[in-house]
């Protein structure tokens, strides 16, 4: 056998077997989408299926028409995800512009004091107790901006070794010259130099916003500041719930409100956005991960 | 202007420190807040909390809560439970990743690659809520696929997956390799693009094969990374996916057993028992010995590889 025809099956194995990987991960999703698009009575008949007998529209049409809720819980991951975003954003670069400024006095121990977060935590008990009751953010919309995802030490450090990295002393020394304020200097010089890093973090802050549950989780109990994703994990422990109650041995006709259809229809929705945007700024994402990976 | 006569060697003026540190006060007061009033509320953990007198207030208990934890069996599935997922996540996880990289770079076509990575990183994206959906379109005991379509079409007999314990080490790995592989298949990706391409040229002109390229350049090349990658893992094994354990189990008693782990202990403790004592003697090990194992694994990677330790 010669070299080339040698490569070509190894091609085809290589291919093969990404190919199945890729599907492994993708046909889940499409389960899900087409769950959504299924007709109830044959979703409860015979379960959640790729080649429904009965395609329908109706759960679309139910959060259309009645999904008040729903069209809320949207708008309120949509608006916490862009206040939460460039609230981050504003406060990342804010911190991590004068620790890259490496003439400013006293810089490592503030990097240090941002540092030494990354190690040591205290967990879920204080934080909730200290949100809770001194900070009375239960029950208010900032239980969903603020704990835990407002700024992150890794993301500070980041930023800052690119600017470190990327911007030339020189260019900040002759904005000085220039007379420019060091505020000037970041928003009019600096930050307009940090264009894809800047997207970059973007897109990872509001993914954290966009998926985040656990605030909701822990410090909502008010079902009119859910976010899609609080709505989502509302309707899973009902399930649970309803299993509970109805017993193990229970297996079929528990009645389920939400349907089935219904719920699947607005787990699509919510991942939408990220389905849509994603492939466009594929290039950012990864190289998040790349830049962020190794030492996250 | 004031600045002009003077010698600027890399030097700010009072002035200008000023600003600059001016910047940095939303984010010290938020880092205050946020992390470091919570480390010092872990003395809650040797405390008799009490909601009227709030963490400083209340009343000391000494180790009261710690003996109480460490006396049930709790401490031990919990610990058991967290260390041993974490082993089998990193072990497969890093295998399956290093091994989806050197295929990914051993494709020809570029734009294979490309839309390869972009499939494989989807699960990633996605939150555990909606993961436990996709997870529970497969395993529901009476209209999921598997038992419907899968097990149906073996002729066995349907089975109730989520009150049966034994499948369920085997589903958290499985979900967990599925959401992250992508994610660290594409750091691996990276380091292995990055290596000197005039190896693999000196490779192919002594005469290797792609296996032997494979294991005498790709995978040394890989090293620093993969220590890098395990060792942070390792750094982190006393911390859980709340999500994975919690949401995707959907929070089945019957499975607490193999489900349970210090993370869904501490917030069942906080929220549903009402058991806060317990609930923050368990916060306070995973803090202590979480800091104690980073800083161990730091310190090895320091020894191996300065550029790639965290400090």
């Amino acid at each position: 056998m010669n070299i080339v025809e040698n490569n070509k099956k190894e091609q085809i194995l290589l291919h093969t077997i990404l190919t199945l990987l890729a599907l492994i991960c993708v046909l889940p999703f499409l389960l899900m989408v087409i769950s959504s698009f299924t007709n109830e009575g044959t979703l409860m008949r015979n379960g959640y299926s790729f080649f429904p007998e009965q395609w329908s529209l109706e759960s679309y049409r139910y959060i259309i028409q009645r999904g008040s809720t729903i069209f809320r819980g949207y708008l309120i991951t949509i608006g916490v995800t862009v206040i939460g975003t460039t609230l981050n954003l504003l406060m990342t670069t804010l911190f991590a512009y004068p620790l890259s400024r490496k003439e400013l006095p006293g810089r490592n121990i503030i990097a240090f004091f941002a540092f030494f977060t990354m190690l040591f935590n205290g967990g879920l008990v204080p934080s909730y107790i200290m949100w809770t009751q001194y900070f009375h953010i239960k029950n208010t919309i900032w239980a969903l901006i603020v704990p835990s995802l407002l700024m992150n030490a890794f993301y500070v450090i980041m930023m800052r070794s690119y600017f470190t990295s990327n911007i030339p002393d020189a260019l900040v020394e002759a904005a000085r010259i220039d007379g420019a304020g060091e505020y000037t200097i970041l928003f009019k010089v600096v930050m307009p130099l940090s264009g894809p890093m800047l997207a970059t973090l973007a897109l990872m802050v509001g993914l954290g916003y966009w998926n985040d549950w656990l605030n909701g989780l822990y410090y909502l109990t008010d079902s009119s500041l859910f976010s899609i994703q609080n709505i989502l994990n509302r309707m899973i422990q009902d399930i649970q719930f309803l299993q509970s109650a109805a017993g193990a041995t229970a297996d079929f006709g528990v009645a389920e409100i939400p349907s089935v259809g219904i719920r699947m229809a607005i787990a699509v929705i919510g991942i939408l956005p990220i389905l849509c945007i994603y492939p466009f700024f594929q290039k950012f994402f990864v190289k998040g991960i790349v830049v962020g990976g190794v030492k996250g | 202007m004031k600045s002009k006569g003077k010698k600027r060697t890399g030097k700010v003026h009072k002035k200008q420190a000023l600003v600059l540190y001016s910047m940095m006060v939303p984010g010290i007061l938020y880092l205050l807040i946020n992390n470091y009033i919570p480390m010092l509320g872990l003395s809650i953990a040797f405390k008799k909390y009490d909601y009227s007198k709030g963490i400083f207030g209340s009343e000391w208990v000494g180790l009261k809560n710690f003996t109480y934890l460490f006396k049930s069996q709790d401490a031990f599935i919990i610990t058991r439970n967290t260390i041993c997922y974490n082993l089998a996540f990193i072990i497969l996880g890093t295998t399956l990743a290093v091994v989806v990289a050197i295929m990914l770079n051993e494709l020809k076509s570029a734009m294979s690659k490309k839309v390869y990575q972009t499939l494989i990183l989807i699960p990633y994206l996605i939150s555990m809520v909606v993961v436990s959906y996709i997870v529970y379109a497969f395993l529901s005991a009476d209209s999921g696929f598997i038992n419907n379509t899968i097990l149906k079409a073996f002729g066995i007999k349907r089975i109730s997956w989520y009150t049966t314990p034994k499948y369920w080490p085997f589903i958290l790995v499985f979900v967990h390799l599925w959401k992250s592989f992508g994610y660290n298949s594409i750091i691996y990706y990276a380091t292995v693009i990055g290596i000197d391409s005039s190896l693999y040229e000196a490779a192919v002109v002594d005469g290797a094969t792609r296996l032997q390229r494979i294991f005498h350049v790709t995978l040394p090349g890989l090293k620093s990374t993969i220590i890098t990658m395990v060792l942070l893992s390792i750094g982190k094994i006393f911390y859980s996916d709340f999500g994975l354990f919690y949401q995707v189990p959907m929070d089945s008693g019957l499975l607490s057993n193999v489900t349970q782990t210090i993370d869904t202990y501490v917030y069942k403790g906080l929220t549903q028992l009402n058991d806060v004592g317990r609930a923050s003697a368990a916060g306070f090990y995973q803090s202590i010995v979480g800091f104690i194992v980073v800083l161990t694994a730091n310190m090895i990677v320091r020894k191996l590889d300065k550029d790639n330790a965290l400090f």
